[in-house]
């Protein structure tokens, strides 16, 4: 079967004053999907997470979420995904709890149900023991992972993660990293995460796209950017890096 | 409305939960007894030779005893209430980093700021209220005099007035935290207009009005009041551009029944003059509201003004997490 198409840009362009930030970017990520975003910094990748979000407005081309345009319907879309900013923060004066709740609260999810998605939540995300501490005293690896349960606390379709991994220790990574990517095997979500880190996006991506500039330069599985890129036939070795800088030369 | 009801509902327990709050609650207990026990000390002075005391209770308010009085205290530091409860608002969140999470909800972006607002409105009635029971009570006590109708409506008056006043200021903080990305810079950036409305806007009203209409020494009467009055106009025109002026103008009419008019000097002829020697008795209530109509609806004005440019930015800005 023919799986839905959850995300769909066409064409979209972002312009700042002269500046392109995101040019001509067409892309469909199909439902269930983990979708890498990758590419070097100041790329684009944020802008097109925002431009999905409805936080800002294309300079042209449409983006459709589950259907709906973000620029014209953001309540709609908002209502069904879950997005976390880049180094996300929180009211640190207020518990892992009391962050989660207000978000529900935001998200009209009655507080007797977030009771007890919330408690299930910390427990997935390893921070139960902590739950009572204000958020203050949390270290970053902490903070993220709360900011995954803050995410799921509304039980989104599609999941917007910016930079997850960002400033991460290596056990904070693989920690990070076994997260998502049960994410989207037990509750069959559709997720679109941007990293410029490749071995990550390697690790748990079922497709990948590297943009670079603002333009997408390739996009589809791993092995068939190799194959394309790099004219590897099947079953040559390869690694993500040489593809990535075959493409980032080009770009 | 939902999402307004959420932030609203989160602001007041920030509000109540700040240190700030602890602030401003000691600094409304410390003005009430002040004031209270100041007034009513000399209060007994003040009435002295008067044969029928009228309108005792508003003197709590009025009176300005050994120092200043109530009305003035709020003229002049009222700001400051509303500048602590909203130079941060909206910046906080910022740099946080909490604000772009909060745009990524399914809740109207205005809802942030208006529950913002709301609750610092909230808020700003809080202190006030208590502040004016506070005075109330302690009069009652420490001078033995009761509120009549007619007061407890001028008191009800002048507290709409004193909270739209400092809503202004909480507009205006909301601004500067809006357009100010820096905490630090918004909070001085308020503090400067504050400083600038309350005390330059009167120098430079007077140095105005000399430039424009300049008070010449002549032996001429009548060329001398002419100067004289419209050098005055100029001053009043220009300090109209300050709140502290239109606030200051519309409660010394709503609280004293026997002023009847909001300006320092009239012109009159001699027909003036026989009516009003003739006619010594308080203004009615429908009197003062009419002559303070058009400072309450001035107030109310640049306070929505101000909210309403707040707005505006804050609608147009672009929320990123970096």
């Amino acid at each position: 079967m023919e799986k839905e198409i959850v995300i769909r840009m066409e064409g979209l362009t972002k312009r700042y004053g002269t500046q392109t930030a995101v040019d001509r970017l067409s892309l469909d990520v199909a439902e269930g999907e983990i979708f890498g975003f990758l590419g070097p910094n100041g790329a684009g990748k944020t802008t097109t997470m925002l431009m999905l979000l409805g936080l800002t407005e294309p300079t042209a081309g449409t983006v459709r979420v589950c259907g709906f345009d973000p620029a014209r319907d953001p309540l709609k879309v908002k209502e069904i995904i879950g997005y976390l900013p880049e180094n996300v923060g929180f009211y640190e004066d207020m518990d892992a709890r009391q962050n989660l709740r207000y978000i529900a609260r935001l998200n009209r999810v009655p507080d007797r149900v977030s009771a007890v998605r919330i408690d299930r939540l910390l427990d997935e995300v390893d921070l139960a023991k902590e739950a009572d501490k204000p958020v203050g005293s949390y270290s970053k690896g902490m903070k993220q992972r709360l900011g995954i349960a803050e995410v799921l606390v509304k039980e989104p379709r599609v999941v917007f993660l910016d930079e997850p991994t960002i400033g991460l220790d290596p056990d904070g990574t693989n920690r990070m990293l076994d997260l998502i990517s049960a994410l989207s095997r037990e509750r069959q979500m559709t997720i679109f995460f941007s990293s410029h880190l490749l071995d990550q996006v390697q690790r748990i991506s079922d497709r990948i796209g590297i943009m670079i500039k603002g333009k997408l330069v390739a996009a589809g599985p791993l092995a068939e950017l190799a194959h394309r890129g790099l004219g590897l036939e099947e079953g040559e070795a390869y690694t993500i890096e040489e593809i990535y800088m075959k493409y980032f030369k080009e770009g | 409305m939902h999402g307004i009801f959420t932030i609203y509902r989160k602001e007041m327990e920030d509000h109540f939960s700040s240190i700030r709050f602890l602030l401003i609650a000691a600094l409304i207990v410390m003005v009430g007894v002040i004031i209270a026990s100041m007034v009513g000390m000399s209060m007994q002075d003040e009435l002295k030779g008067v044969a029928k005391p009228n309108f005792v209770f508003l003197l709590l308010f009025t009176s300005t005893g050994k120092l200043f009085s109530f009305t003035q205290f709020i003229g002049f530091l009222g700001p400051l209430i509303g500048i602590i409860l909203g130079f941060d608002a909206v910046n906080r969140e910022r740099t946080g980093r909490t604000l772009s999470k909060l745009v990524s909800q399914p809740i109207y972006r205005d809802a942030i700021i208006n529950a913002k607002f709301l609750a610092g409105v909230t808020m700003i009635s809080i202190v006030m209220a208590s502040l004016v029971l506070i005075i109330s009570g302690l009069g009652i006590r420490l001078v033995g005099v009761v509120p009549g109708a007619d007061e407890v409506w001028r008191l009800l008056i002048y507290f709409v007035l004193s909270v739209l006043y400092i809503s202004f200021w909480l507009g205006a903080a909301i601004l500067f935290s809006v357009v100010f990305r820096s905490t630090a810079t918004s909070a001085l950036a308020s503090l400067a207009a504050w400083i600038f409305l309350s005390f330059f806007v009167g120098l430079g009203g007077s140095f105005l009005a000399d430039a424009v209409a300049p008070m010449n020494q002549t032996a001429d009467v009548a060329q001398a009041t002419e100067a004289f009055i419209s050098n005055d106009r100029v001053q009043r025109i220009v300090s109209f551009l300050a709140p502290a002026t239109l606030y200051g103008d519309a409660t010394s009419t709503i609280l004293d029944p026997l002023r009847k008019t909001p300006r320092s000097f009239i012109l009159m002829g001699p027909l003036e003059r026989l009516s009003l020697s003739r006619f010594q008795n308080p203004l009615p209530l429908g009197q003062s509201v009419v002559i303070v109509a058009p400072f309450l609806i001035s107030l109310i004005a640049i306070t929505f003004v101000c909210f309403g440019i707040c707005y505006m930015v804050f609608m147009r800005q672009e929320i990123r997490s970096t």
